[in-house]
Order: structure tokens, then C-alpha cells, then sequence
């Protein structure tokens, strides 16, 4: 059954008070924190940052705590511009990139937490392994039984124009986690990232395994476990529409019947 | 222990080849059921202080039969479909949920079938 309440050693306790030498212009953030090593329970640790010494971005702020506040905290980053997708995490509810969420436009505290019932590997890191292994399984390369050209596989700009909304896609998993299909039978549902992305492959003009990559998502669970909640549209950080891709799959699926 | 690494799992038995039409249906008796919902709703309230004599009457007639019986097949198949998936999203013990999906398509077919037949019982 769906778990309402969290089991016993994931169940969050209160945690440490770290803050920095001013008095001026001060934000609270609240950080999730959780050590594999220690076998203790869930903290929220509290950091009291001087704004003034960082950056305006919730990413700026967390590199700042670990430079030079508390450098245990641990979290994933790197291209800090919103393409790589490293830096994925829940911030006041809502699934975002820390590097382009601004952490001054809410006057409020913030509340950093990891991405939604994934499990944690340590602080705001969380095991990725099932979610790439779902895009690994939608087969992400271009697959064509056409005999190969010498140059480049041609394509209209009418053709190219499909693929707009769909190769932004940077595999942040913010969708993937924001959606109740998916915190409920994520073993099975595929999610929207790799269904955005399998469509990516459908919508390919190139590519002409499309009727073999519809065969491998007509499944009540692989792609019917959707029913267009559109958490994942709200949430994507780069403004796509995993929904809609959903909603175009299920339409190939029907019009081939 | 288990060792079987993410993509084979992933991949698991692979697709059932089956979830469009169950979900077509789905939506197809969604769409039948918002003018016989409308009808029946409106058949009902013009049908509120009258005698059960009138009532039994109104049942009774050619019309009021076929689309009360239509409104229970579809009414009782599209709940079927609908229970389906809530149980298939909620219940992940596999025995559980071979149990609560046959017990409930069960139930609601008979019911559909109780329906149906109280209609042709008064109309016939």
C-alpha cells in the first residue's frame, strides 16, 4: 500500500543551529540532513547566512555554507546555469535547480529538502540508479534501418521544429519526483523525464524504429500510470511540457490501432 | 540479497501491450456517460414527489428503459475501469491486489447485471 507516514528511522528530528559572524541581513534556510555512517535519524539543520557573502541564488547560498559554515553538508552542483541539472532539489515545496531559484525573492525562510521519495544517499544527494535505468530503457540514440548516408541525416526545419520542448530536456528529474504516479510505482511507471525523452525519439523524423519504441510503451504501467496530475509541467525548471509529450504518446499509440 | 542491476529490472517482463485499451475505454465510457448522466439526473429530480405507482410507470416505459439500462452498463463498466487503476496505483501486494481487482470487478458486474435486470423486471 501507499505509505502515508514515513518509517521510524526516516522521520525528521531537529537539528543544529549554524550562523554567520553579522547581525544585518540575515536568511534563515532550513537544510534536510541525513548521514549513512552515524545510523542516526533525519535532521533539519538551521543556518542563519549572511546574504550580503554569497550570491543571489539558493545554490550560491548552500556552496557558501560549505565554504565556510558547516563543510559536511552535502549536495551535488556543477555547471551552476541551470544546464547540467546536477543540482535538483526540493526548495520550500517545490522541486526546482538550486542554481537558478532565487533565494532573496521570497522574504521568508527556505527550506531545502532532497528530491521526493527518492532514497537518500547522504544530505541532499539521492540515488539516481532506477531513474537513469528508465531512460537507458526508452533507448535514447537514434535507431534507423535505413541504409546510412555519407553526410549528415537531412532534416526539414518543419521536421527540426518538433523537436523544440523536448531536447531541452537536461534529465534533472524534478518531473520524475514531483509526480504521485511515480512516488507510488516508480519500479514500473516509467515517469515523465523518460517519457519526455522517448517521445523526443518518437517525434524524431530520422528515426524510424517509432512503431518498435510505441510497441515498448503501450503498457498499463510503463506509460498509463499518467493520469495527467500535470506536477511535472508546474515543476520542470526549464518550462517544458512532459505532460503533453505523455499525452502525444498515447495519441500515436491510438492512431496506429 | 539481490544483485540484479537497475536496467533489468527496469525492463522487467516488458511491455504488456495492453494499457491503450484499457484506457481508451476509459475514456470512451467517460464520454457516453455525461449525456446519460445529464438525462438521468434530470429524469430523476422531474420524477421527486411523485407516487411510486408513477414512478414504476415512468420505468416502464419503452424510452426510460433502453437509456436506464444504457446509463447502468456504462455507469457500472466505467466504475470498473476506474476502481481498476486505483487499485492497480495504491495496492502493491501482489496478492492483495489479484484479490481486490477480481473481487471488485465481481461486485460491480453483478451489480451492473442487478440493475439491468431490475429495469426489465418493472418494464417487462
Amino acid at each position: 500500500m501507499a505509505e502515508f507516514r514515513l518509517p521510524k528511522n526516516s522521520r525528521i528530528k531537529a537539528g543544529g543551529h549554524f550562523k554567520d559572524s553579522t547581525s544585518e541581513g540575515l536568511k534563515t534556510v532550513y537544510i534536510y540532513r541525513w548521514d549513512p555512517d552515524t545510523g542516526d535519524n533525519p535532521r533539519l539543520d538551521r543556518y542563519d547566512v549572511d546574504t550580503k557573502a554569497c550570491g543571489p541564488m539558493v545554490l550560491d547560498i548552500l556552496i557558501h555554507i560549505k565554504n565556510s559554515m558547516d563543510s559536511t553538508l552535502t549536495f551535488r552542483r556543477s555547471c551552476r546555469e541551470g544546464i547540467c541539472g546536477s543540482c535538483s532539489m526540493n526548495i520550500n515545496g517545490e522541486n526546482s535547480l538550486a542554481c537558478i531559484t532565487s533565494a532573496l525573492e521570497n522574504k521568508g525562510d527556505i527550506k531545502v529538502y532532497p528530491l521526493p521519495h527518492m532514497s537518500v544517499v547522504k544530505d541532499l544527494v539521492v540515488d539516481l540508479s532506477n531513474f537513469y535505468a528508465q531512460y537507458t530503457s526508452i533507448k535514447p540514440w537514434l535507431q534507423s534501418d535505413s541504409p546510412s548516408p555519407d553526410r549528415e541525416r537531412l532534416q526539414s526545419e518543419e521536421e527540426r521544429s518538433r523537436l523544440d520542448g523536448l531536447y531541452e530536456c537536461i534529465l534533472c528529474a524534478c518531473c520524475s519526483t514531483s509526480c504521485p504516479s511515480y512516488w507510488w510505482n516508480g519500479d514500473r511507471y516509467l515517469g515523465p523525464a523518460a517519457l519526455l525523452q522517448a517521445y523526443r525519439w518518437i517525434a524524431d523524423s530520422r528515426d524510424d524504429f517509432t512503431g518498435e519504441r510505441l510497441d515498448q510503451l503501450d503498457d498499463a504501467f510503463k506509460l498509463y500510470r499518467c493520469h495527467t496530475i500535470m506536477n511535472c509541467t508546474r515543476t520542470c525548471p526549464k518550462g517544458l511540457n512532459p505532460a503533453k509529450s505523455i499525452a502525444q504518446i498515447k495519441q500515436a499509440i491510438q492512431e496506429r490501432k | 540479497m539481490k544483485l540484479e542491476l537497475p536496467l533489468a529490472k527496469v525492463k522487467g517482463l516488458g511491455a504488456s501491450g495492453e494499457g491503450s485499451h484499457h484506457w481508451w475505454r476509459q475514456r470512451i465510457s467517460a464520454l457516453m456517460l455525461i449525456p446519460l448522466t445529464l438525462w438521468f439526473l434530470f429524469s430523476i429530480v422531474n420524477q421527486l414527489g411523485q407516487s411510486h405507482a408513477m414512478v414504476l410507470g415512468w420505468v416502464a416505459q419503452p424510452f426510460t428503459a433502453f437509456f436506464l439500462i444504457v446509463y447502468s452498463i456504462f455507469m457500472f463498466y466505467h466504475a470498473q475501469l476506474g476502481l481498476q487503476v486505483v487499485i492497480e496505483d495504491y495496492v502493491h501486494h501482489r496478492g492483495a491486489r489479484l484479490a481486490l481487482l477480481l473481487f471488485s470487478k465481481a461486485v460491480l458486474i453483478l451489480f451492473g447485471f442487478l440493475a439491468v435486470f431490475s429495469v426489465l423486471r418493472i418494464a417487462l
